[in-house]
This record gives structure tokens, C-alpha cells and sequence, in this order.
């Protein structure tokens, strides 16, 4: 026995692996510190000596004193520089929101074309596919805005689509709706149709899960909610008038204006992220296995109910993870913006305010602050779903 | 159809349709009535789009715009006397090309004759010189005498072979093109100021590729390392990264590396800046692929190894890593692509890559109003290089597929 | 106790722990094996035999008592822990045979990168395995083209490849296919008959009887019961162990 408990003694260090695991951690720590260590005191040196100005936040007050071409809020030159790199945010916003839901409608499209038994409607999807996913975004985005839409004719000889709606070279004029005085009560119309279609859904997932035949919940609710939109259009007088574009002269007036910038981006965007998109959908269909199919078959369920109860559900686990990613790409592919003038977060900030300031340091941060919230947000909401989804599994 | 089967005593021939012309067409095209109307529709929609590139690309368009920029759009301002050696890492490439391709398959397939076939059927675009057709010419003997070279490698020596010529090569491409001294004789300097067009934007993606490939694969085994400080430093790397986009790592780089670095240091090119940022942004995503297959070789394989008594080190390299890269190959071919696209944003930053090529071309007052003509040609270079590789990965995966795994 | 029979006992384990969390796998376990002797471990799932022996090669690392193997104790010194691991060979359940290499390279592999054989002298060993295992003209084919049977066999080449004096089986025909279990059984038997140090975890109770010198009997981490084959089948004194056994046997 002595002689088993005698050779306990301790290794020595250099043989220890705990040791040895402790020593690796600060050796790697220690490379890595150092070398930001060195990075930033080279920084800081060269700031005070060449600028001999501190890292400070303050010139987010100072006056912009530059124009914007396009702002959801009211922006003038005498506003505050933190006041443009809102309006630059809510364009990346605006631009963003809106070029999801067109790349997913025309992304599912064309993943479900992918996967048509039509030999034509297959082909033209795989073309699409294999075409714009191998030509860079930014190639896209400047053909748009300068092969497409600056070709478009001058205003004079603008083209006219029925609506009307004028293409030229200075953007899009189109038919816009404006409010009169019972669009208040005609939103308030529309939130209580909102409420009223979640009521219904809410009655009618407790009455399917009783019965087990569950009704096709968002069909009910956006039925319901359209049914109400529509009846209070009706009695409402007018809750939007109708704003047609017209020519007067060299210039269009009237009606909504679309700048031929944030056309360019968002068409570039869409067409570009659709084809992303289709292949998400059409792995997430195909990785339904073909056994399901085989399985739901054989219980008697039709077509239609196998995709609603036993395709489409499948699908979305395996499509909604990749497909967020794709939005977070969009969202941030979204600042290539400014390499066709479109003022975004990036464009306003990372041009104008730095070239303005010259305070580098700071307006990075601000800009990768922002972008790196944006997507660590929606990489937690994603964890969140993906933990759901595991727990439902088990 | 479904009693055809019943009898199976006697084997019948299958029903003679489907090896029809009319029966495929049916079949595919007009099997039901919404399949006819669908099939009207796409008819209708491939005529329109066919004859309006159609009328565009022969009537309207002024291709001429392309050969007379052609060196311009090729090596940016490379000095044209200089322009051999740009030619002889061709050379180098078409040899180290056919070598890789013989250690790797040992057949020849179709894709094998594309890559043959190329240099010919570039021969034949009609504005080339003799001279031009003559250096294609040459490529394409060096590559096959490397595709003859490479049968007499012994196979088992292939992966080691294959990352010697890679990195010879690479080695040896950045001598030939930047030179050894401004007054050198022979091979004198040529800064990568002049470094330009398809030539940069390839260099660009194929640097890229090479250095942030290893930092990746770094990365992502730290960051399933078993030591929470290792683990910790990487996540907060890939994640910075990855949730940022490249433009804004791209200005950073030009702004910002030099304040990064101690006062005497010698200033880094603009290329280099640009280089350096797409290879930190690069790396976490390749990170990140390469986690995918890391996660994928099963604890076993660790237990087997480290029961054989292989270092930590050795069951890394010879056993987690082959099989983990394996695993990733088509998605680390895609990202690979993703990043010659991202190569396309330097011009944004001032250089002068294929794309910032084609826009001082729209700035000469000759050639105004080509924009179609030179974005549609940047788009299609983009296109084919873009969908070789992935054509290639494709190929790649069929051949590692068969009875390896 | 005097030096030579420290040396004799090749495995000595005394009152090792291991918890995972919580949980105790392992409660005091003290066992000694001889040189040249064939100890078969069975029990429930879930009784920490698998646990206990991959503790030996430090798979698992144990929290509290001593293991000493051929005279090397185990502890956290890394050394240790690779002479050890030279010293034992180990056969899984599920194989764990490297998928991307072919069987020759898999058995060559360890001798190789850390014996440091030459490449020919090392493919002559692995050759002599595999006629040994009975599968010599599959050295050329990658695993997944092999029958369970086959890969395991294949397994127990690679641990000798490495020329142990200990070998550690972990359930070694738990994966395998009914037909498939008595090939692998017949190596292993072949392997006790040259006189190799094994330690098996196995539910086979035939093998246990046939081949065994001592089988151990565990439960809940705990060794319950030690003794001879013919003491195990007809005498157990253990009320744990006759339970065990009438719900097998």
C-alpha cells in the first residue's frame, strides 16, 4: 500500500497538465492583450502627438451643417451630426425592412419554381440562381443605378406606366396615398380589426387543439383583419385620397417620388438576396425527407394537407435559422449604399460625418456599434427560437 | 399506374413513353392544366427576355468599348513592358493547375477537358493578338507537361505535394509581379499602386483565400478548445467580425491600420490595407464553416486517437482536421466565392480592381454612356470565375464522395 | 509488500472516485490485475464499468485514489499519461476507426507518428495483424466499406499495432450484428490464449466463462463481487449479483 500512496507526489510543473492548461490560457491571453495593448498605445501616442485631441463623443452636438437627400424624419443642415446619423439609420432601416419582404416573397418564388416538376419553370429558376448568385452585389447595385435607372429617360419623356407612374432618370413618381381626416379613425378601425382577427385565432387554435384538426390559423387571421380593413373603408368617407404624379414641366409633381438611389439599392438588394433565399427554401423543403411525404400519403392525407400539416412545418425549422442570416446579410450588405449615393447609416456616417469631423476613432465605433447590436439582437432572438425548438422535439 | 406491377412473373417491358420525345414533353411540360399555362407563361417570358438581350447585345451595344480597354480591364496601369511577367505566372499557373489536377484525380473527367479546353476557347475571342494567342497556347502545354509531371508523384505524398506547390507558387507569383528593387535589373519593382484590373481582383481573392484559410481554421478549433480563456477570445473575434459589414472593416483599414501601428513603421500600402481587412473578415466565417465540420467527427474519434497515445497536435492534424475539412468543402467554396465577390468592394476604397478599372474607363469623355456594355462584361468575368469554382467544389465533393466516407 | 509484486500486478486501482457533476460513477474502486491475466467486468448499464476502464487510460480522469499501471502511476502528469497510454491499447464500441484513412493507414497510423517506425516496417506489423484477425486482404479498403465484424477486428490490429501490454475492451461486440459477434470473440480468445493482460467490459456472459480468469461484478459504481468464472456462474454470494445474473442467464 505505502508504496502506491509514495509515488503520489506532485509532477513536476512543466508536466502538469493543469499546469500546463493554465500556462497555454495565459500564454494565449497574453499574445492577444499585448499585441491590443500595443495597438491602442500606438494609437493614443499618435492622437497626441498629431491632434493632441482626447477620444470624446461631444462633436455629436456640434451642427452638421450637410444636407441629406432623402430623411423619414424632419433633417436640415443646422440639425446636430447625432441628428444625421439617426436619419442615416432609419434610411438603413427603411431600405432594410422593406428589401426583405421583397426578397422573400421573390425568394420563395423562385425556391418553389426551383422545385417545380415544370421543366421551363425549373430551368429559368436554376438560371436565375446560378446567375446572381455568382456576380458580386456591388456590381449589381452600380449596374442598376447606372445602366438601368440613369438610363431611363429625362423627365419630359418619361416613361409612363399606367397607374400613372413615371420613370425617369431623376427616380420613380407613383400614385401615393394621402390622409384626410378619418384616416385616424380608420387606423383605429383597422388596430380593432387587428385585435379582433387575434381573437379569432386565439378561439380558433383552443377549439383546434379540442378537436385536433387545427384550421390554417393565419389564412382565419388575415382574412378577418381584411374583412374589417374592408368594411371600414367603405363606411368611412375617404380615409385617403388618391395623389396621382402629373408632368408640370420639367419636373414631375405630385403623387410619392422614389429616388432613382433608393430604387437602384433596393432592386440590387432584392434580386440579389431572392436568389439566396430560393436556395434556403428549396434545402429547406428538399430536407423534408421523402419519407414523410411517403408516410402522410399512405395515412390518406391529400396533397394540400401534407404540405400544411406535415411539409410546411418541417420545412420552416430547417429554413428560418439560414434564412435570418440572410436578412442579417441584406441588412448589412445595405451599406454598399454609398457606392451609389444613397444616404444610409453607413454613407452619412462613415463618409460625411468622418470626413467632416476627422474623428475616426469615434465615428467607427458608433458605426460597428451599431451594426454589431443590430446582429448580436438578432442572433439572441435566434438562439431563443432554436432553444424552443429543441425543447418542442423532445 | 399503380396496378402496373402486379405480375411479376413475367417482366414486361417498360411503358415506351417515357423514351419519347412527346412523352417527356408531356410528362414536363403539359401534365395537367395549370402545368400547360405554366408552361405558356415561362415560354412567353424566355422569348421576351432572350430577344430583348438579344436586340440589345446587336444592335444597340458598343462593344468596342471592350477591346479598346482590354489591357486596361486585364492588369489595370501594370507597365506594358513589364506585361510578361504576367504572362509567365500564367505559365506557373497553368503548371501548378495541371500538377494539382493529376494528384488529385486520376482520371480524366469532363471538368478536366473544360479546364483544357480553356485556353483554346480563349484563343478564338476575335480582338486577341497572335501574340496573346500565342502565350495561351504556351499555357496550355506547360499545363498539361504538369499534368504529366504530376502521374509520376507517388499518390500517397499527394496532400504534402499539394501544399508545397501551393505555397511555392504563391511565393514565387508575389516575386515575379512586384519585382526586387526600384533600380533592380532584372525583374525591377512594380509598386502595387499600378497593380490593377482582373489582376488585382484575383490576386486580391487568391491571397485572401491563402491567408485567411489558416487563421480560420485556427480560429475555429480556439474556439472549441477546452480552455475557457482560448474559447472566450475567439467567440468575441468571430462575432465582432461577422456582425459588422466588410465596407466598414475596408475604410477602417485605410483610416485606421496605420495609427494602429508605432510611429516610425513604414507605411502599408493601400493594396496591402485592403488585404488585411478582407482576410480578418474572412477568417470568421471561415471560422465558423469549418466549426460545422469540426462539430461533425464524433467524440470517438478524439477517445480512439488519444488511446493510441497521438498528442494533442497530432490527433488535430492527422485525424479531427482532414475529416472536419472534408466535411465543409462545398460551403467553404462557397464562402471562397463569397469572398472574390467581396474583393469587388476595394474599389469603393480607391483601388483600382476590376470593378474600380471599369468605372475610370466610364470616366474617359471616349467612352461615355457604356455603362451597360462595361458592367455587363465586369458582371460576366465576376460570373465565370465565380462559377468554375463552385463547378469545381462540385466536382470535388463527387470525387472525395466515392468510398471514402 | 515487496517490489516484485508490484511489478506483477500490472493494474493496480485503489479506492479510485469519479463523479460527473453531481453524480457518482465511481465509489472506491479497488481492483488488481496480474500480468497475463483476463478480467472480465460486467454489471447493469449505467454501473461505471465502462466508466472505471477508461479511467485507466485517462479517457476519463479520476478525482480521488490511486491508479498505477505497470508500475507508472496516474496522475496529472503528462508523461504519465502518454506512457500509459502506449502501454494500453483500447477497443471501443462503436469501433472509432478513422473514416478517412484506409485499414493500413489506420493500423499504421499510431506506429508511425508515435513509435516512430518506418513507414515499411510499420506496414509489415499492420500486415501480420491483419492475418492475424483474419482480414488481410482488406487492407487497401477505407472502414466504411467494411461489415462491423470487420472494423472491429480491424480495431483491435490497430490497438496491437502499438504493441500493448494491456488491453482495454469497451464492449466490443455491443454494436455489432448477432452473426458478427463470434468473429470478433474468436480474436479476442486468440489474444487471451498468447498470454495479453486484457481487461473487458462485455455483456457476452459465454466469453466471460470461457476465457475469463476473474470476472468483476459492478453495480451503481460499487464492486460488488470478484471471483473465479466457475465461483461467479454457480456460487455468487452476492444478493446484487444473483439478481443480476438470473435476469441474463
Amino acid at each position: 500500500m505505502q508504496d502506491i500512496h509514495a509515488r503520489q507526489i506532485r509532477p513536476p510543473f512543466y508536466r502538469d497538465e493543469r499546469v500546463l492548461s493554465l500556462l497555454s490560457q495565459i500564454v494565449v491571453l497574453g499574445i492577444v492583450l499585448g499585441l491590443g495593448l500595443f495597438f491602442i498605445s500606438n494609437m493614443i501616442d499618435g492622437l497626441s502627438e498629431k491632434h493632441s485631441v482626447a477620444i470624446s463623443f461631444d462633436f455629436l452636438r456640434q451642427t452638421a451643417g450637410f444636407d441629406i437627400g432623402e430623411s423619414l424624419i424632419d433633417y436640415s443642415r443646422q440639425d446636430t451630426y447625432a441628428r444625421a446619423f439617426v436619419v442615416g439609420l432609419l434610411n438603413t432601416f427603411q431600405v432594410a425592412a422593406l428589401g426583405i419582404v421583397f426578397a422573400t416573397a421573390l425568394g420563395v418564388l423562385i425556391g418553389v419554381m426551383r422545385l417545380s416538376p415544370n421543366f421551363l419553370v425549373n430551368r429559368i429558376a436554376a438560371i436565375y440562381i446560378d446567375v446572381f448568385r455568382n456576380i458580386p452585389l456591388l456590381v449589381l447595385l452600380i449596374f442598376w443605378a447606372q445602366a438601368v435607372f440613369l438610363k431611363l429617360p429625362q423627365v419630359r419623356e418619361a416613361l409612363i406606366l399606367p397607374g400613372p407612374i413615371f420613370l425617369s432618370n431623376r427616380g420613380v413618381a407613383v400614385p401615393w396615398g394621402v390622409p384626410t381626416d378619418s384616416w385616424s379613425a380608420y387606423l383605429a378601425v383597422l388596430g380593432a380589426g387587428i385585435a379582433l382577427g387575434a381573437g379569432v385565432a386565439l378561439v380558433l387554435r383552443e377549439r383546434g387543439k379540442r378537436t385536433g384538426r387545427m384550421p390554417f390559423i393565419p389564412l382565419w387571421f388575415l382574412g378577418t383583419v381584411a374583412a374589417v380593413g374592408l368594411v371600414g373603408w367603405l363606411i368611412l368617407p375617404q380615409p385617403l385620397t388618391l395623389d396621382r404624379p402629373f408632368l408640370d414641366g420639367f419636373n414631375t409633381k405630385g403623387g410619392q417620388v422614389l429616388s432613382q438611389q433608393f430604387l437602384a439599392l433596393l432592386s440590387g438588394l432584392v434580386i440579389y438576396t431572392a436568389a439566396f433565399i430560393a436556395e434556403v427554401v428549396r434545402a429547406g423543403i428538399q430536407a423534408v425527407s421523402k419519407g414523410q411525404r411517403e408516410a402522410a400519403t399512405a395515412m390518406g392525407l391529400t396533397p394540400t394537407q401534407t404540405l400544411r400539416l406535415i411539409i410546411f412545418p418541417q420545412a420552416l425549422r430547417v429554413i428560418i435559422p439560414p434564412l435570418t442570416s440572410q436578412y442579417l446579410n441584406l441588412t448589412k450588405n445595405s451599406s454598399l449604399a454609398i457606392a451609389i449615393g444613397y444616404p444610409d447609416l453607413f454613407a452619412v456616417a462613415g463618409n460625411t460625418i468622418l470626413n467632416q469631423t476627422g474623428r475616426a476613432i469615434e465615428v467607427f465605433a458608433l458605426i460597428m456599434g451599431t451594426y454589431l447590436s443590430l446582429s448580436l439582437i438578432t442572433s439572441l432572438l435566434m438562439n431563443m427560437y432554436n432553444q424552443r425548438i429543441r425543447l418542442v422535439e423532445r | 399506374m399503380t396496378t402496373a406491377a402486379t405480375s411479376a412473373t413475367r417482366s414486361l417491358p417498360p411503358p415506351s413513353e417515357r423514351y419519347t420525345i412527346l412523352g417527356w414533353l408531356r410528362k414536363n411540360l403539359f401534365s395537367s392544366l395549370f402545368n400547360t399555362v405554366l408552361t405558356v407563361v415561362a415560354v412567353a417570358f424566355i422569348v421576351f427576355i432572350l430577344q430583348s438581350l438579344l436586340r440589345w447585345a446587336f444592335t444597340s451595344a458598343e462593344w468596342g468599348v471592350i477591346p479598346a480597354n482590354f489591357n486596361l480591364i486585364m492588369r489595370g496601369r501594370y507597365p506594358a513592358a513589364e506585361a510578361w511577367r504576367l504572362w509567365l505566372v500564367l505559365y506557373l499557373l497553368g503548371g501548378a493547375v495541371g500538377m494539382i489536377w493529376s494528384l488529385t484525380t486520376r482520371q480524366i473527367g469532363t471538368a478536366l477537358l473544360v479546364v483544357f479546353v480553356l485556353p483554346f476557347a480563349l484563343m478564338l475571342v476575335p480582338f486577341f493578338s497572335w501574340a496573346i494567342r500565342l502565350n495561351l497556347l504556351l499555357v496550355e502545354v506547360i499545363g498539361i507537361g504538369g499534368y504529366a509531371l504530376g502521374r509520376y508523384l507517388p499518390i500517397e505524398r499527394r496532400g504534402r505535394a499539394i501544399a508545397y506547390l501551393l505555397i511555392g507558387y504563391l511565393i514565387l507569383m508575389l516575386v515575379v509581379l512586384r519585382g526586387f528593387g526600384e533600380d533592380a535589373n532584372t525583374l525591377p519593382a512594380v509598386p502595387t499602386t499600378l497593380w490593377g484590373g482582373l489582376l488585382l481582383s484575383l490576386l486580391l481573392a487568391f491571397f485572401g483565400i491563402a491567408l485567411s484559410f489558416p487563421l480560420g481554421v485556427l480560429l475555429a478549433l480556439g474556439r472549441q478548445s477546452q480552455l475557457p480563456a482560448i474559447r472566450i477570445a475567439s467567440v468575441i473575434y468571430i462575432e465582432f467580425i461577422r456582425g459588422v459589414p466588410l465596407i466598414s472593416l475596408l475604410f477602417m483599414g485605410q483610416v485606421m491600420l496605420q495609427l494602429f501601428l508605432p510611429d516610425g513603421f513604414p507605411t502599408i500600402d493601400r493594396v496591402l490595407r485592403a488585404l488585411v481587412a478582407i482576410t480578418l473578415f474572412s477568417a470568421a466565417y471561415t471560422a465558423e464553416n469549418v466549426r460545422g465540420g469540426l462539430q461533425s467527427v464524433s467524440r470517438g474519434q478524439h477517445e480512439a486517437a488519444q488511446a493510441l497515445g497521438l498528442s494533442g497536435y497530432q490527433t488535430t492534424m492527422l485525424i479531427i482536421l482532414p475529416q472536419a475539412l472534408r466535411a465543409v468543402i462545398p460551403v467553404l467554396v462557397g464562402q471562397f466565392i463569397g469572398l472574390f465577390k467581396d474583393t469587388s468592394l476595394v474599389a469603393l476604397v480607391g483601388l483600382f480592381d476590376l470593378l474600380g478599372i471599369a468605372r475610370t474607363v466610364l470616366a474617359n469623355p471616349d467612352w461615355l454612356g457604356t455603362q451597360q456594355e462595361i458592367y455587363v462584361m465586369v458582371a460576366g468575368l465576376y460570373w465565370i470565375f465565380s462559377y468554375m469554382m463552385s463547378y469545381a467544389s462540385r466536382r470535388i465533393e463527387e470525387q472525395l464522395g466515392v468510398g471514402k466516407r | 509488500m515487496s517490489e516484485n509484486t508490484a511489478v506483477d500486478e500490472i493494474i493496480i486501482c485503489q479506492d479510485v472516485c469519479k463523479w460527473f457533476g453531481e453524480f457518482q460513477a465511481l465509489k472506491d474502486v479497488s481492483l488488481r490485475v496480474k500480468a497475463q491475466e483476463v478480467v472480465v467486468i460486467i454489471g447493469p448499464s449505467g454501473s461505471g464499468k465502462s466508466t472505471f476502464i477508461r479511467c485507466i487510460n485517462r479517457l476519463e480522469e479520476h478525482q480521488a485514489g490511486t491508479i498505477v499501471v505497470d508500475g507508472i502511476p496516474l496522475t496529472r502528469d503528462v508523461r504519465h499519461i502518454e506512457q500509459i497510454r502506449s502501454e494500453t491499447g483500447m477497443v471501443f464500441q462503436q469501433f472509432n476507426l478513422f473514416p478517412h484513412l484506409t485499414v493500413m493507414e489506420n493500423i499504421t497510423l499510431a506506429p508511425i507518428h508515435v513509435r516512430k517506425l518506418k513507414k515499411t516496417e510499420a506496414q509489415e506489423i499492420a500486415m501480420s495483424l491483419l492475418n492475424r484477425v483474419g482480414i488481410p486482404e482488406q487492407a487497401d479498403k477505407y472502414p466504411g466499406q467494411l461489415s462491423g465484424g470487420q472494423q472491429q477486428r480491424v480495431a483491435i490490429a490497430r490497438s496491437l499495432a502499438m504493441q500493448p501490454k494491456i488491453m482495454l475492451f469497451d464492449e466490443p461486440t455491443s454494436a455489432l450484428d448477432p452473426e458478427m459477434i463470434k468473429e470478433v470473440l474468436d480474436v479476442m480468445q486468440e489474444l487471451a490464449e498468447t498470454g495479453m493482460t486484457m481487461l473487458v467490459v462485455t455483456h457476452e456472459m459465454g466469453f466471460a466463462r470461457e476465457v475469463a480468469d476473474r470476472v468483476v461484478f459492478m453495480d451503481s459504481g460499487e464492486v460488488v463481487e470478484v471471483g473465479t468464472p466457475e465461483h461467479f456462474f454457480t456460487n455468487a454470494q452476492q444478493e446484487r449479483t444473483k439478481t443480476f445474473l438470473s435476469q441474463i442467464l
